[in-house]
């Protein structure tokens, strides 16, 4: 397949992975967190882990919109969906995503309710469109990836007056849930093991790489911006580990092919046109993340379900035992959970990193587990 | 239109009817379907007795029995349809016993309001796929439900089948050191069906390999007898099949990502929506595993058969006490492949 055999192959793969052996200082540790589910697939899918030195460890972040959506607002997207008439539209990863009580958008759907995957907002405002006496909620999650597109939706529905059409906004900022993992610069010591990021793919096509400065000037930790091919994680890792043995700390870019200093302005606008900054969002695994999350701006309040359906926030604390949190900050590895592969699986997950397969359980547990054993 | 045609008021209406309860009803009309469509599309010896059962003379050995429900959605798609594709399954899931394919019953669950048209199609196309395997449908069944409480048509079919003297090709056979052959390539049928899903409908040449194995069995029982393990990767792809055989023979497997057959169409396609090929359907493959030494004999047999000339050696059997499906990627990696958690794609057979 022309642009991505390449970024697989083998030959490469194997020089790189011999540049890494060389780079690695024996006598050192080095923790890397990928940030993205994506890379974190990439990693595991094609197994990447076991193709670096022992003493280079990847961490696997937060950077899977599924798993860090907290149980109360999945409990109050089905209680939306519940609504007589209402018809929720939603991406498909959605609809495994447990609540606190066991419930899901899933098993809304199997009650009764009127839940619709669709695989694009667009499709929201189209099924919206084709049914004018139904109120239609787009349930939109994710990074600065997707959000440019729930934009798009809703200044359709209002370039439209599609009067039954409402957005349930969950979206997230990266940069924001990357200070949160750190603490506060200076005091960011204290447990979290992380030497290095690799730096978001897609959301960085969209932000830029200049919302990862602070990271590299404030918090001394080196970024660097990665594809989501293999190859691109590999060569990334190998910029990261040239940086901490020089001392570097910088915001280095290894997508040039996709990834500017500034990133996309057009969709950059367009954010700022429909969206503003909540004064804090909840995360599953980190807790309440100030200026993290983002929801409608005035101008679109019309399109707001949240405003339109009174929509309360709950907090539902994260599982009990559960140990989310420490992994997120490299602290822990999935196996030192003592819920993992017994009461939580992805099956029936219960703390976010087992949720959707770019989840760092989950992703261990569907593609790594051999290596507990081996 | 008051022509009488053999007692029934008039002849079905193929271009403009549709399917409506009476037809399900055990009265006139369900006799004038069953007689105008079903028993005209399967004619044989034993349909035409019109009983309610099939009466034939069973010969000495050992038989099996599968059956199999076709829901898929869309009925129609690139290569195939419900139609064919119920013949098909049935006639593979006896096959993988080892076993020759004798007949098959089917039973139709039609709903009230379906185009008898399109009812038509599937029934010819049904009646085709049986007659070019040779195995004829012998019995059947019709109920209809009321719109709203079906999709159109779904369809059960039951085959019996005989088992040679002398096989023996189960699931709990795999044996630590045995070879892992793959009779071409993967993931064709669940590309197909997507591609024409309603809201995801792309462009692609990717037709389903929807194809009945039996012909292909024979040669290979043929070539190597002592075959442990046959298994047709249909829903849940080849990953599942290999976890299940791992699961039912309490070893584990080593398979090699690149000797894995995958069309480029299929590649992408999977590419694009996010999905691994390893765990998208199959109608028309399967998997074998065999001692080592029957490998190469098994494989030249199975490549000299038309629906086998891309088969590969994909993997060997290990002992392992966890049951572990792993894989040395085509990356340099090596990865677990496990059993698919949720479903990639609903209703796919």
């Amino acid at each position: 397949m022309k642009y991505v055999d390449e970024f697989r192959d083998r030959a490469a793969a194997a020089g790189l992975a011999a540049a890494i052996a060389r780079e690695a200082d024996p006598a050192r540790e080095y923790a890397l967190m990928e940030f993205c589910g994506g890379h974190t697939h990439a990693i595991f899918r094609h197994g990447i882990q076991g193709m670096l030195s022992p003493n280079v460890r990847l961490v696997h972040g937060p950077g899977c919109p599924v798993c860090v959506l907290p149980g109360g607002r999945i409990e109050a997207a089905v209680a939306l969906a519940g609504i007589p008439g209402v018809i929720l539209c939603t991406y498909g990863d959605m609809l495994r995503v447990p609540t606190a009580n066991r419930g899901s958008l899933l098993k809304a759907k199997a009650a009764g309710a009127d839940v619709r995957m669709v695989y694009s907002s667009a499709d929201a405002v189209r099924i919206a469109r084709d049914n004018p006496g139904r109120e239609v909620v787009f349930f939109a999650i994710g990074f600065e990836t997707t959000t440019p597109p729930t934009a798009v939706a809703i200044r359709e529905a209002s370039r439209l007056g599609l009067k039954n059409f409402s957005v349930f906004c969950n979206h997230v900022l990266t940069p924001a849930a990357m200070g949160a993992i750190l603490g506060p610069p200076g005091q960011e010591g204290k447990g979290v093991r992380i030497d290095g990021f690799v730096g978001p793919a897609h959301v960085s096509t969209v932000i830029g790489s200049r919302p990862y400065e602070p990271f590299a000037l404030d918090y001394r930790k080196p970024v660097v911006i990665a594809g989501f091919e293999p190859l691109d994680v590999m060569q990334a890792i190998l910029m990261l580990l040239r940086q901490l043995n020089q001392g570097r700390a910088e915001v280095e870019n290894e997508f040039t092919r996709a990834v500017t200093r500034d990133g996309n302005r057009k969709a950059q606008a367009l954010m700022a046109e429909i969206f503003e900054l909540r004064p804090d969002f909840e995360w599953r695994g980190l807790g309440r993340v100030p200026d993290s999350g983002l929801r409608i701006g005035e101008r679109y309040a019309a399109w707001d379900a949240e405003r339109r359906f009174g929509v309360e926030e709950r907090a539902v604390p994260d599982q009990k035992g559960c140990e989310c949190a420490a992994i997120l900050r490299g602290q822990k590895r999935p196996r030192e959970c003592n819920l993992f592969g017994t009461a939580c699986t992805p099956e029936s997950p219960l703390g976010a990193c087992m949720v959707s397969s770019e989840g760092a359980c989950a992703a261990h547990y569907a593609y790594g587990r051999w290596r507990d054993v081996a | 239109m008051n022509r009488r045609k053999g007692g029934y008021p008039r002849p079905l209406d193929f271009r403009d009817g549709r399917v409506d309860m009476s037809h399900g009803s055990g009265g006139r009309a369900m006799a004038q379907l069953i007689e105008e469509l079903f028993v005209a599309a399967f004619d044989n010896p034993l349909l035409r007795r019109m009983n309610d059962q099939a009466a034939f003379s069973v010969p000495a050995g050992r038989m099996v029995m599968a059956t199999d429900s076709h829901v898929v959605s869309p009925l129609f798609f690139p290569g195939g349809d419900i139609g064919s594709l119920a013949v098909h399954g049935t006639i593979n899931d006896v096959a993988m016993a080892g076993a020759h394919p004798r007949y098959l019953s089917a039973a139709f669950v039609l709903e009230e309001g379906f185009p008898l048209a399109d009812l038509r199609r599937i029934v010819r196309s049904m009646a085709r796929a049986s007659r070019a395997a040779g195995v004829p449908v012998v019995t059947g069944d019709t109920k209809v439900v009321e719109r709203g409480k079906g999709d159109g048509v779904f369809i059960n079919t039951t085959g019996v089948g005989l088992v040679p003297e002398g096989i023996d090709i189960s699931s709990e056979r795999a044996r630590p050191g045995d070879k892992i052959l793959l009779s071409g390539s993967v993931g064709d049928h669940g590309v197909a069906v997507m591609s024409c899903r309603e809201n995801l409908s792309f462009g692609t040449a990717v037709e389903s390999d929807s194809a009945a194995l039996h012909g292909l069995v024979q040669a290979m029982v043929a070539a190597a007898p002592d075959i442990h393990c046959l298994r047709d990767p249909t829903r849940g792809g080849l990953a599942t099949a290999l976890n299940e055989i791992a699961r039912q023979s309490g070893v584990g497997m080593m398979l090699q990502e690149a000797a894995i057959p995958v069309r480029p169409e299929v590649a992408a396609a999977c590419e694009f929506l996010g999905l691994d090929p390893l765990y998208v359907a199959n109608e028309g493959k399967l998997l074998a595993i065999c001692p080592a030494p029957a490998a190469q004999p098994l494989l030249a047999a199975m490549r000299a058969h038309p629906l086998g000339r891309e088969a590969a050696v994909v993997g060997e059997v290990r002992e392992d006490p966890h049951r572990f499906v792993q894989m040395e990627t085509a990356f340099g990696g090596r990865r677990v492949v496990d059993w698919l958690a949720g479903e990639q794609l609903p209703r796919i057979c």
